[in-house]
Order: C-alpha cells, then structure tokens, then sequence
C-alpha cells in the first residue's frame, strides 16, 4: 500500500535487521496508533482528528471512483535551466526526491471519474521538494486543465506546496501566471473547478490557480496563507494569534467555502461536482 | 550616501567640478584637463557598469533618488490624474494608478509606490501592498477596458505585504484574482518593472502583452535576502543568491521572462531620472504601436502565448 511511505522509518531490533514499524505516534496528540487503524482512516489521527499527511496516490483512491484513474502525468521532468547551486546543485537535489517518490516532479494525477462525474484529478506532493511549483508541475497544472476542456471534464487540485520553486528562479514565478491563464479554458466551457488545499498550501500556488476554484474546500487546521508564518513573525515582530492561517481562520474571513474532514469529503467533493457539472453523469 | 561601487565616479566628479570652479574663479583656461577627467569619468563609468555583479544590480535598483511610479508619471505623461481608492476597504498608499495622457493618447496606469524619504517610505509601506492595494489596481484594470484604454503598470516592490493584516484580507486571492484579471483585459497592456520586482507582489501587475524592465531592475520568484535565508540559512549569503536566481534584466531577457531590456543612462537611473524616462519613452512608444492594432480576442491570445511557453523542462 502507498501509504507505507508515511511509515518509512523503521526500527531496529535484534541483529540490525530491520522490520517496519507497526505502532506510530500522532502528530498532533502523540497518541500510540495502530498503523493499520490510522491508515484505514485515511490518515486521520481517531483520537484528536488531525489529518496527517498521505502520498499523493492515496489522495487518488479516496477520491477517484475505483477503477477509474488513469495517470496522464509524469511524461515530462524538471531541468535546470539557472544551473542552480546552493548547498548543493539543483540536479542532485531533484535526483533524490524523484529517487523518493518514483515521480518526475511534485504532481501526480490524470483522468478520473468522480461520482461517475468525468474529470482531470491533480495532486501536488508534498513529499518532491516541498510540493513547491517550477516549471513541470504548472505545465502539469496547464496541460491538466486544457485537458478537462478538451474533454468536458471536470477539473479536481489537490494541494500542498511551499509555494514557487526558488532554483527555476522567475520561470517559477511564471507558472502563477502560465496556471492562471490556462484555467480559461474550463471556465470558457462551463466546466467546474474545486480546489481541495491541504496542509498546507502557501506562496505562489495560493496566489494562482489555487484560490481561483469555482469552489474551494481545505483539510482541519491546514495552514493557508500567502506569506509563511516565520515571514510573517519576521516582518512584524511579534506573535501571531492563535489559529492565524488555519483553515477555520480563513473560513470566518471568506476565504473558503468548506472545511471538510477528509473522511467525509469525497461525498462532499461529489454533491458539489454534480451540482455544477453540465453533461451527463453516470451513478456509480 | 552612495553605494560603494559608485565611490570612485563620485570622487572624479568632485575633483571635475572643483577644477571648473578653479577655472572660473581665476579665469584659467582648464578646458584640456576637464576634457581628460570627463573621458576617463566616462570610461570607468563604462567600466563599472559593464563589470557589475547581480548584487550590486540589486543595490542599483533599491538605490534611493531612482524614479518611482509617481517620478515617471510625472515626466513620461503629458498629464495625469490619480485615481484612489478600491471601493471596498481603503486606499492603499503603496499602489497608485490613474488616468493620464501619453504622447497625445489616453492611458490607465498603475504602479507600486515606494517613498522618496524615510516618512513617506513609512507611509507608503515601503511599495509592499496589502490586499486592498491590488483591488485599486483591478478596478483600474476594469476602467481601462471600459473606456477602451492601454494599460500601463510599473512595477517596484520587495514584495506584497507580509503581515497580518494583509493575511486576513486575503492577499494570495486577491493576488490571484490580479493576475487573472489583468491576463483577461481588452486593452494593450505593457508592464515595466522600473526597481524591484519581488514575487507574486509584482506579478500581480505583470501579466502584460509586453513586460519591459529598466536595465538595473531585479525581477524574481523571491527577493536574494530571503532566498538566502532559507537556503543558505543566512540572509548576509544574499549576494550568492543574488547571483543564482539569475535576476538581472539581461538574465531575465534571456530566460524569455522580459520582451525587452530599457537601457539606463550612466551611472544607473537613480542618477539621471530624465534620461531614463527618456529611454523608457522611446520603448513605449514602440511597443505600444505594435500592439493598438490588435482586437481584445488577439490581445489575449498574445497574452497566452507568450505566458504558456514561459517554463523550461523535458519530455521522456
Ligand atoms: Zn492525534
């Protein structure tokens, strides 16, 4: 199952060999979990409800009806086109996150039937560089949604991403308005567009596409926001108020339209997709 | 106080000016000795500029005196009058905009505002705007279609505001919806970054059928301080990554991020605004022809094509 990759770091016993771990520690509430108990809810913590983070192919199963998913993702990598070198060069940096996560870049999705409603289902991975957006993750976003136009489907983001990608310099910042720009196309066609924003989704990919959904759902207590938190304390030298940035903050500011627990959204993402599809759907 | 690259030009100016004021004191002719200073004052001036690290570009494009929006309004129009306001909450004093008059033509422009000194810098936020500074810009983007105007946005910030505040009103979705809305106008619209170009800040005025950038202005995904901060983990490594974002005008000309590069005068627009404006004149004057020809449905699909190419990677 995908979702072992949250359960990469394994415990040594005996000789040095290793065996997975079956017992991990929620996050937020630190309770003991069963790590099969916590995979079956879909990485919600039973105890405290705090949404853990999960690869980007089970986002796929929750949400794509089963049997329908078809990867359109993953024929293009990323270059270095600044010759980028901070630490370390941009290339070895790449090579070990798609060394990873098996992926080209921090997306991963293709057509799928949600509700039996036909659609281009998107997932920014957190896990490739902090979800963070160059340039083949906004050509992916670009081609997704130029997709869904061209055949009347309806357009689904998840996301979760540190914002644009510093090592592509201004060809990062180009994907907010590249992204931006190739959502014409579904909105010319009357299909829908709901973003999903996950923990937690801020700089460029909140400042394009990902805020620009017909209908805007987010995951308990992700962190949303434009500016980083650290920025933020930085600018204005003091502390933030609690709960600043988190999905229930930025529901009472109008900002979003529901907060929906992940056990529960694939039903919500389906009522609102029916609601605004224009073509024919076929109930599963 | 001038930057430090700018020393030895400013000490040949001074050792200029006083042999001139020799000369005329006591009647000598100097005109020989002042013609030499002057062409060695040029040579290295050239020489300076040419041999100019990213940085110190990055300097350049901060240094105080340099052309502002309202600095360029007030030379590149024939006249213009300020708008204020976004109908909704406030007037953000760190994006300006109006109406004016462009040789003989009717134009909408908008800018991000820096101050001329320490208090108006305060009072203009330093040209970091908050949400409501970006819905001044869009309901300006909204006239400019409605009367059927060019649009002109000139761009200088560190960046959209960090802050509170600004977090609350929501300033990556109204960001966003800039983008949008400037991407969908009617009209011609010609972006110039004339100083700073930090971020998501500035695109969100940047979305022009031509984007223009003055010759030591900076444009990037972030600002080499904070790049540094969070790389290097060290903000004093900002000249490193100064130099690996490939933010300069000639960089970004390279990249495709620019259509074209406005020479500045010597020794950098702070120095001589009018010339600079001069150039920028010129640039407008073209690019603006080559596009008011063009219908809304052929503006956006110039817009499109040129955005959607922007982006560098391989197919497998
Ligand atoms: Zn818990």
């Amino acid at each position: 199952m995908a979702i072992e990759r949250l359960f990469r770091r394994r415990r040594t016993r005996g000789e040095g060999r290793e065996v997975p771990e079956l017992w991990i520690r929620c996050e937020n509430c630190g309770a003991q979990l069963y790590k099969k108990d916590l995979e079956q809810n879909l990485g919600v913590c039973p105890h405290c409800g705090y949404h853990h983070r999960i690869p980007v192919e089970d986002w796929v199963k929750i949400l794509a009806d089963e049997g329908s998913f078809e990867a359109t993702t993953g024929k293009i990598r990323p270059v270095d086109p600044l010759g980028f070198v901070d630490t370390e060069p941009y290339p070895e940096r790449l090579a070990r996150y798609q060394q990873k996560t098996g992926r080209p870049d921090a997306i991963y999705g293709g057509r799928a039937k949600i509700g039996g409603v036909p659609s281009v289902l998107l997932v920014m991975d957190y896990a490739f560089a902090g979800g963070s957006m160059g340039s083949v993750v906004g050509e992916e976003i670009a081609r997704g949604a130029e997709l869904a136009a061209e055949e009347d489907r309806a357009l689904v983001i998840v996301t979760a991403s540190g914002g644009a990608r510093m090592q592509e310099g201004a060809l990062s910042l180009m994907q907010m308005a590249k992204t931006t720009m190739a959502l014409e196309f579904v909105f010319q066609k009357r299909l829908p567009y709901v973003s999903i924003l996950t923990d937690p989704t801020t700089g460029g990919v909140t400042a394009s596409f990902a805020t620009l959904a017909d209908v805007i759902f987010a995951e308990p207590g992700a962190l949303i926001g434009f500016a980083g938190p650290r920025v933020i304390k930085q600018t204005i030298r003091q502390d933030l108020p609690e709960g600043f940035q988190r999905s229930e903050f930025l529901l009472k500011h109008g900002m979003l339209d529901a907060v929906v627990d992940r056990r529960k959204l694939k039903p919500e993402l389906v009522r609102v997709l029916s609601l605004l599809y224009p073509g024919e759907v076929d109930a599963a | 106080m001038p930057l430090e690259f700018e020393r030895p030009l400013i000490e040949l100016e001074e050792k200029i000016r006083a042999l001139e004021a020799t000369a005329r004191e006591q009647n000598l002719d100097l005109s020989e000795e002042i013609g030499l200073l002057k062409a060695k004052l040029a040579r290295l001036e050239r020489e300076i500029f040419e041999g100019l690290t990213p940085w110190q570009r990055v300097q350049l494009a901060r240094a105080p005196g340099r052309p502002t929006t309202l600095d360029v309004a007030e030379r590149l129009f024939e006249e213009f009058f300020e708008l204020r306001g976004d109908r909704a909450f406030a007037d953000d004093p760190a994006i300006v905009g109006g109406l004016a008059r462009f040789e003989g033509r009717r134009v909408v422009f908008v800018g991000h505002q820096k101050g001329r000194n320490t208090k108006e810098n305060i009072a203009r936020n330093f040209g970091m705007p908050h949400p409501e500074g970006y819905r001044k810009a869009m309901r300006l983007m909204d006239l400019a279609d409605r009367e059927g105007l060019p649009f002109l946005a000139f761009i200088d910030t560190p960046g959209a505001y960090p802050g509170i505040s600004a977090e609350e009103r929501g300033q990556a979705w109204v960001i966003a919806r800039s983008i949008q809305r400037m991407s969908r106008l009617k009209v011609p619209a010609v972006a110039v970054i004339l100083g700073e170009g930090g971020s998501g800040g500035a695109l969100a005025i940047g979305v022009g059928n031509r984007v223009l950038i003055m010759e030591n202005a900076w444009y990037s995904v972030i600002s080499p301080e904070s790049c540094a901060a969070i790389l290097w983990r060290d903000a004093k490594e900002a000249e490193k990554a100064a130099a690996a974002l490939k933010l300069t005008a000639k960089d970004l000309l390279e990249l495709g991020v620019v259509d074209r590069v406005v020479p500045e005068p010597g020794g950098g627009a702070h120095r001589n605004p009018e010339g600079a404006v001069r150039a920028l004149r010129e640039a407008l004057v073209e690019v603006l022809g080559e596009l008011e020809g063009l219908d809304a449905e052929a503006l956006w699909w110039d817009r499109y094509r040129k955005f959607r190419a922007l982006g560098a990677f391989a197919e497998t």
